[in-house]
């Protein structure tokens, strides 16, 4: 493989192509053309009308409709007992989502930014995540927690954390995260009907890109919301990703395509549980893959895709397992988020050490 | 009884009738044979390990008489074994958890109404307040009782509490049991100002600081304040300053951060012996009835003790079989190789 199909993208790294989002694989036209924030806010709009123990609670979600509007104009809607403002206090907005959920509501909380989620980890991992357990499936816990999340809008120190290897640890816990409106909408719908906890991690940077939406059918093969998804299909590797890496794997997809190589793009969407069998199975076939995600290297979810897909296709694995990743340092500044984002060229050099790879 | 700021008096916060002061008394005896037992349990080998109350009888016994199990709701820590049974908790169930059969304990939280117990310090104090809140959006009656410490007091999330509950007005009684002691550090090194209920002020919360040692003041006490979250008036905090007699735990060694003069001093009269005192000048209760008292508490611990004997390990499987209410492929898969690899199977 030649440095060749490094060429197409600019400076920085970023595709000179559009930044489409791609729609669900073989699924008829879309229905309607909406944003990510717009097919959120439909999304927990019928999830209030379908349930009416269903409340939305956080900082600014009321009146304002959150900052990034998610829940805009829900509060006039539904009413201010359904969707309301909390004090500006995490722990205190997660405590009492437990309290809700005893007595009996489906809470959906927002954490307004990732790193914010950190005051309230007490009460998600020693208490959201293990009061099913400590009371014997006598009090379950379905608190649907939506996060923005991952980094990429220049965004002030705390408010571009990937925390979905931190929450993938913790018991009791499931994570799942959308690429695109199509999947924001109906993964919200699902995981906001749910009896378990989910932490829902909505990638920020998305939230404005406009994508097709069946709202009449998720998975057009009629595959299972809680599996992954293959968002483009081919024959050479297996890029893996999740949130806003979907769309650059996609871009850089289209890229290696010009030169003739075919890149299967593999869109996780569940943290945990992790398809372990959708990996395999396109491992199989492409007997190469590469997992990009946001987050730091070391301990981040791709060492668990790794070590899933050397499970199942270590006998068909033509290179290791590459992972390119954010790196082992604090979430930097705008200026140098380019830098630490995964971009186009650093996951096409991945794509370029796999597919060089010599044994022996 | 020194009210910081006025609590509206409801119906409920009548004189206490002779019959609801011989319960107390029973149920006083009781919670101190089956606390006082259950060192001895550990001692012998029958529990790992207990967190006493001794001395907390009254604070308990009185605040959880308080409790309507038809509507409300109550979030203790690990040391309310008085308030469980009390509120007539299936006490070998409760008492369990000290057995390491089960974190929470066997109980039924639901129907006990009585939420698992907690071993994060303040961590349950929110719980209440979310659960409070949810009476008010059902248009529901029911008030949550939720217990902490002195020691917890300092917790950041006991702060988040009371704002929370203050500013939604949700129904909520927060009682501290002020037991001057949080493991070896004191009330003094502890709580800033010497109050947790001066803090109540702050959120715009009445507060009764209260002899958390008059089983009567702190019946009297929990009904005003259960009335006046019910009438819909907001949240209520009550600290009841009381002595932890004993140690932390069957693991702690007071000797080294308290001497026994320290202790007799901090201790003053037995809350059970002060009661007593109280009944046998008010002529409701005579020699006769405190030995009936005591001979009921025996024949209920001996029952309870055979209870926790004869009871066996959890099965294994409920470590997969209860993290989800929907499992996991990956816990599905753990669960098999543990089979397959367990011998205990």
């Amino acid at each position: 493989m030649s440095n060749s199909i490094l060429e197409g993208t600019n400076a920085a790294g970023e595709s000179t192509a559009d930044d489409t989002v791609a729609t669900p694989a073989g699924s008829e036209p879309a229905t309607t053309v909406m944003s990510m924030q717009q097919a959120l806010n439909r999304a927990l709009d019928e999830v209030l009308a379908d349930n009416p123990k269903a409340v939305i609670f956080g900082e600014d979600c009321g009146r304002l409709g959150g900052v990034f509007r998610i829940t805009d104009g829900l509060q006039a809607k539904h009413g201010a007992q359904r969707v309301f403002d909390t004090p500006l206090a995490e722990s205190g907005i997660l405590g009492m989502s437990v309290g809700l959920a005893m007595a009996g509501f489906h809470p959906i909380p927002e954490v307004q930014f990732d790193g914010f989620a950190y005051p309230a980890i007490n009460q998600i991992v020693c208490q959201i995540a293990r009061m099913n357990y400590r009371s014997r499936g006598t009090l379950p816990m379905p608190v649907t927690l939506r996060v923005p999340s991952f980094g990429g809008i220049r965004a002030p120190e705390h408010h571009g954390e990937s925390l979905e290897a931190l929450f993938a640890h913790v018991p009791g816990l499931k994570v799942v995260s959308p690429s695109n409106p199509h999947e924001a909408y109906h993964l919200l719908k699902y995981a906001a009907t749910r009896p378990d906890p989910v932490i829902f991690m909505e990638p920020k940077s998305r939230y404005w890109q406009k994508g097709e939406v069946d709202t009449a059918r998720h998975d057009a093969g009629g595959g299972s919301p809680t599996g992954a998804k293959v968002m483009r299909e081919g024959r050479h590797l297996t890029l893996v990703a999740w949130g806003a890496m979907v769309a650059r794997c996609l871009q850089v997809a289209e890229l290696a395509a010009e030169d003739g190589i075919d890149i299967e793009v593999l869109d996780l969407r569940w943290l945990k549980p992790i398809d372990a069998e959708a990996l395999a199975a396109s491992v199989r076939r492409t007997r190469r893959a590469v997992v990009v995600h946001e987050a730091p290297l070391t301990s981040g979810l791709g060492a668990e895709v790794a070590q899933l897909i050397t499970q199942s296709c270590f006998d068909t694995l033509r290179a290791p397992v590459e992972r390119v990743t954010g790196f082992d340092v604090p979430y930097p500044s705008g200026d140098l988020e380019d830098e630490y984002i995964p971009n186009i060229d650093r996951i096409l050099f991945g794509i370029q050490r796999v597919l060089e790879y010599k044994r022996g | 009884m020194d009210t910081l700021l006025p609590v509206a008096s409801g119906s409920a916060a009548g004189p206490l009738t002779a019959d609801e002061l011989r319960e107390l008394y029973s149920l006083m005896v009781a919670v101190r044979h089956l606390d006082t037992s259950a060192i001895a349990w550990q001692r012998q080998g029958i529990i790992p390990g207990y967190a006493p109350e001794l001395g907390q009888e009254a604070a308990q016994v009185g605040s959880g008489y308080a409790v309507d199990t038809t509507r409300d709701f109550v979030f203790p820590t690990y040391r309310e074994m008085g308030v469980a049974r009390t509120m007539g908790v299936d006490m070998v169930a409760y008492m369990s958890t000290h057995k390491a059969t089960w974190h929470g304990g066997l109980y039924n939280p639901l129907e006990s109404r009585l939420a698992p117990i907690q071993a994060v310090v303040a961590g349950s104090v929110l719980h209440a307040v979310g659960w409070a809140h949810g009476q008010t959006l059902d248009g529901k009656d029911g008030v949550a009782l939720t217990y902490f410490g002195d020691g917890a007091s300092s917790q950041g999330d006991v702060h988040e509490a009371m704002n929370f509950a203050a500013v939604m007005k949700a129904p909520v009684v927060f009682f501290v049991q002020n037991n001057g002691w949080a493991i070896s550090v004191p009330t003094e090194r502890q709580v800033a100002g010497g109050s947790v209920a001066a803090r109540a002020a702050g959120y715009g919360m009445p507060a009764l600081k209260i002899d958390g040692d008059d089983v009567a003041a702190v019946l009297e006490a929990t009904r005003r304040a259960f009335a006046h979250a019910r009438s819909g008036n907001g949240p209520v905090l009550i600290e009841a300053m009381t002595y932890r007699r004993g140690p932390h735990s069957t693991s702690d060694d007071p000797g080294r951060y308290r001497s026994l003069d320290e202790e007799r001093d901090g201790a003053g009269t037995d809350p059970i012996e002060r009661l007593r005192q109280r009944l046998q000048a008010d002529g409701i209760a005579d020699e006769t009835f405190f030995a009936g008292a005591l001979a009921a508490a025996k024949a209920e611990e001996e029952q309870i003790r055979t209870g926790i004997q004869a009871l066996g390990s959890r099965p294994g499987t409920e470590m997969f079989d209860l993290v989800f209410q929907e499992t996991t492929p990956a816990l599905q898969a753990q669960a098999a190789n543990w089979r397959e690899e367990s011998e205990h199977v």
